[in-house]
């Protein structure tokens, strides 16, 4: 166990460049920036897929594919190719990181209930407001299940990215690698570990408090009033 | 001006007067409609058709007769391969369809509601989308609420918590919310339970005794045709009109033998409910009151029945010999004695059906007859209605 | 192109590795996965503490797993058990989801009726419940069978075999194509893997298969 905690528990670790918080910061920008970015380009994607029911094969079948890619091989490949530097492995990130988000968005409009949808036609609803009054309110649980599974991802990835020249945590373990100093690399393993843990309660927390409640299953208690 | 007209149907048990008055709102016509899809079936075919304004009419008949496909088209949910589709004497294919659609009520099946949104703010959401004010859209919601018979308490729940029968209401305060002339309404009862159905039907037909909408309703129960429509359609497979007429013409003259398929082996029986009962004859009935003694009472007994009342003269049930066997002579008269059952023939509303059936439904053969204060004032017997309905005949009455 | 020809031996043995490496884990995940999710669909306890801490698990990057395994248990850094021990974790996290929502799917009806037939609960289980829920499990274990086969090049990044070396390798030397083999060989064993899974699938659920 003493290998697990020597390096965590060791203050000088704690501060300057290479410190924890500083790495830690760096993992959350890097997570936020990839997040942000696969956001903006899976999701409307993925909804315009799901709201004209036009291509949903096609945008399964890249998903799968973009999901089967090895991490490693993409970034370092990006990489080679791009240049060291803060771009290609956000790059690579954040093109790992669109499966989820554009599966979460199709999945999600999909599973409106097409009564629901048809209604929000009969009131008077323009395709535009259908979309976005109604479709995406609905659909927002399993977007947000896109998003945590995304973040996670993206989590996981930033860390390996530190092999490719990347700050972060993973940086802990990549130096602690070369120096053979397994405290550090474990310490590292650690903090990437309680990260990943703790966004995904906040996401989970953030999903709550995002999602109506009128979509949150429903316990009968004692019976439905006539 | 307003012209004034109360006409009255009794259908089974509910009671029904509505006015109209003549409006030009809400005139719904089909000039030569066809629907195509693209595989080739024929949904509609040259349908030629006029809604009655102010009225409730109905289009039924067997899946794919086309009945819901022409709904659709009034509001351009679905837009015709041929033909115009005209409200008020505008085509609705030069309508911006949303905007044609927010001054058209539209109620579905399963009601629809948005489950991301509170009730209130499900029936807010046409005046919203019409650019009123959220604080008004919601008052109006409120106001509505109460027209459908929702306790006030409803409005901040979601739909999920709602039953069934709940959820089809606030669709319909949904749908009325801008007070449009046009209320389209498919197949909106089907998937309630017959109880609940019942109810919902009676609420429709109150609604519309104060709203006077121009009414479209989709079914494919003939029952519910009959008993809320002043028109029915009935449409053949194929998308064909085979009829269109009052249900009384439906029942008494089917135009062909699908149509009279369609309307059912009873329909004779059914016919029933459109014959007033103005040559029945009514005739004695021995009667108690609660609190008279049991001695009273056996001494009235005529063929061995006595129907017993309450203080206000209303029928509470019937004492035989039976129930009174062994009863002390000077014990009165209670609840717990009578023996209830039967239905009641309102003398003054009620047709030749609710005559023949009070006399049937009666345990003790004499159906009950009471005023329209619901007050006692004789009896009716199978007999007797029969009797009537061959003078009926014979005279020539035409069932209105 | 050349390089691909010249080093077939080389991307020979990968494969087995990491065929190896990817489809062991599965194996174990799953006859580990069935009891537990069996236990999860069966009392509501067992449920919500298993899909917590299943949650949990796989919330962790796979790389920090197989860097902190070796304290937990003994192993030696380099040891690839630590990539087959991280993978059966990820596979049992994903699986027991998978079975206990299957399981629980099975329509009541059917589990009645076999228990009136007289089956006992082992051979009902056996017989009639598992293979009902098989589809599910299925793609369950299409996804984690992908999932893994992307997760042992990680493992290369300290230093296990498997197509990763290719990567690393690859990266190491600049050399593009290495890398892009390594790419192309792991879409390609993901597809097959895949396919047969499907096709044991359907073998396996011959109901399922016939149409009206």
């Amino acid at each position: 166990m003493n290998l697990l905690t020597s390096w965590l528990f060791d203050p000088t670790n704690w501060s300057g460049p290479t410190g924890v918080p500083a790495r830690l910061l760096e993992h959350l920008w890097y997570t936020a920036l990839a997040l942000a970015i696969a956001i903006v380009i899976g999701f409307p994607l993925g909804a315009l897929v799901g709201h004209t029911k036009r291509g949903g094969f096609v945008l399964v079948g890249a998903a799968n594919v973009l999901r089967a890619l090895p991490t490693v091989g993409v970034l370092t490949l990006v990489v080679l190719l791009a240049g060291i530097g803060l771009v290609p492995p956000i790059a690579a990130l954040t093109l790992l990181a669109i499966p989820p988000i554009m599966a979460g968005a199709y999945a999600g409009i999909g599973a409106v209930e097409p009564v629901v949808v048809d209604a929000a036609r009969g009131v008077g609803m323009r395709e535009r407001e259908v979309l976005f009054q109604v479709e995406i309110p609905n659909a927002m649980p399993l977007i947000f299940g896109g998003v945590r599974s995304a973040a996670l991802q993206v989590v996981a990835t930033a860390t390996i990215a530190a092999y490719v020249g990347l700050g972060g945590l993973g940086r802990y373990v990549f130096d602690g690698l070369a120096l053979h100093d397994y405290p550090q690399m474990a310490g590292g393993a650690i903090l990437v570990a309680v990260l990943a843990v703790l966004v995904e309660l906040v996401l989970t927390g953030v999903q709550r408090l995002v999602v109506s409640p009128g979509l949150r299953p429903v316990r009968t208690s004692g019976g439905i009033q006539r | 001006m307003l012209e004034r007209n109360a006409a009255v149907r009794c259908c089974g048990y509910c009671l029904r007067q509505y006015r109209y008055d003549r409006r030009d709102l809400g005139v719904i016509e089909f000039q030569a409609v066809t629907k195509r899809f693209d595989d080739g079936t024929v949904a509609v075919d040259e349908l030629n058709l006029t809604v009655d304004p102010g009225r409730i009419t109905v289009f039924v008949g067997p899946s794919g007769c086309g009945k819901t496909t022409s709904l659709r088209m009034i509001n351009r949910m679905i837009d015709a391969t041929s033909g115009a589709i005209l409200v008020d004497g505008k085509d609705v294919r030069q309508s911006d369809p949303p905007l044609l659609r927010r001054g058209i009520g539209y109620v579905i099946q399963q009601a629809g509601l948005f489950p991301h949104r509170t009730v209130l703010d499900n029936v807010a959401t046409v005046p919203v989308l019409a650019g009123w004010s959220r604080a008004k859209a919601r008052k109006r919601a409120e106001e509505l609420l109460e027209t459908v018979g929702l306790p006030a308490s409803m409005a901040g729940r979601y739909p999920a918590q709602l039953s069934g029968g709940q959820q089809q209401r606030v669709g319909v305060a949904r749908a009325l919310a801008v007070d449009p002339p046009v209320l389209l309404m498919d197949e909106p009862f089907s998937a309630v339970d017959p109880v609940v159905r019942e109810d919902l039907q009676t609420e429709l037909l109150r609604l519309q005794g104060e709203l006077d909408k121009t009414i479209v309703f989709v079914t494919h129960d003939i029952d519910e045709a009959i008993k809320l429509g002043d028109k029915v359609a009935v449409f053949r497979t194929g998308g064909i009109l085979a009829q269109y007429d009052k249900p009384s013409e439906l029942l008494a003259r089917p135009a062909d033998d699908f149509v009279s398929n369609f309307v059912g082996r009873d329909r004779g029986y059914r016919a029933l409910g459109f014959l007033t009962a103005s040559g029945l004859t009514v005739g004695e009935i021995a009667s108690v009151r609660l609190g008279d003694t049991a001695g009273d009472a056996r001494r009235k007994l005529s063929d061995g029945w006595v129907v017993v009342v309450d203080e206000r003269k209303h029928p509470c049930g019937w004492l035989s010999a039976d129930r009174l066997s062994g009863v002390d002579e000077q014990a009165a008269v209670d609840a717990d004695l009578v023996l209830s059952g039967g239905s009641l023939y309102d003398t003054e509303h009620g047709s030749l059906r609710s005559a023949l059936d009070a006399a049937l439904s009666s345990p003790s053969a004499q159906g009950v007859a009471v005023n329209g204060s619901g007050e006692l004032v004789g009896s009716v017997t199978a007999d007797e209605v029969l009797r009537a309905l061959a003078a009926a005949r014979t005279a020539g009455e035409v069932p209105q | 192109m050349t390089w691909v020809f010249d080093h077939l031996g080389l991307l020979g043995d990968l494969t087995v590795t990491h065929v190896y490496l990817s489809v062991l884990p599965v194996l174990l995940g799953l006859v580990i996965a069935v009891p537990l999710g069996w236990a999860a669909s069966r009392w509501r306890p067992a449920r919500a503490v298993l899909l917590t801490v299943s949650g949990l698990l796989y919330t962790i990057p796979s790389l920090a797993l197989i860097v902190i395994l070796p304290a937990l248990i003994s192993t030696k850094t380099l040891d690839p058990v630590n990539v087959i021990i991280t993978l059966t974790v990820y596979t049992i996290a994903l699986l027991v989801r998978s079975i206990a929502d299957a399981l629980s799917s099975v329509p009541p009806t059917v589990v009645a009726a076999a228990t009136a037939i007289g089956y006992r609960p082992f051979k009902r289980f056996v017989g009639v419940e598992f293979p009902l829920a098989v589809p599910v499990v299925v793609a369950g274990l299409r996804v984690a069978m992908v999932s893994n086969i992307s997760l042992v090049s990680v493992g290369a990044l300290i230093g296990i075999a498997g197509y990763g070396q290719l990567f690393t390798n690859g990266f190491q030397l600049q050399f593009v194509t290495e890398i892009v083999t390594g790419i192309v060989a792991t879409l390609l064993l993901a597809l097959v893997a895949d396919l047969l899974l499907q096709l044991i699938g359907r073998l396996v659920t011959p109901w399922t298969r016939v149409g009206r």
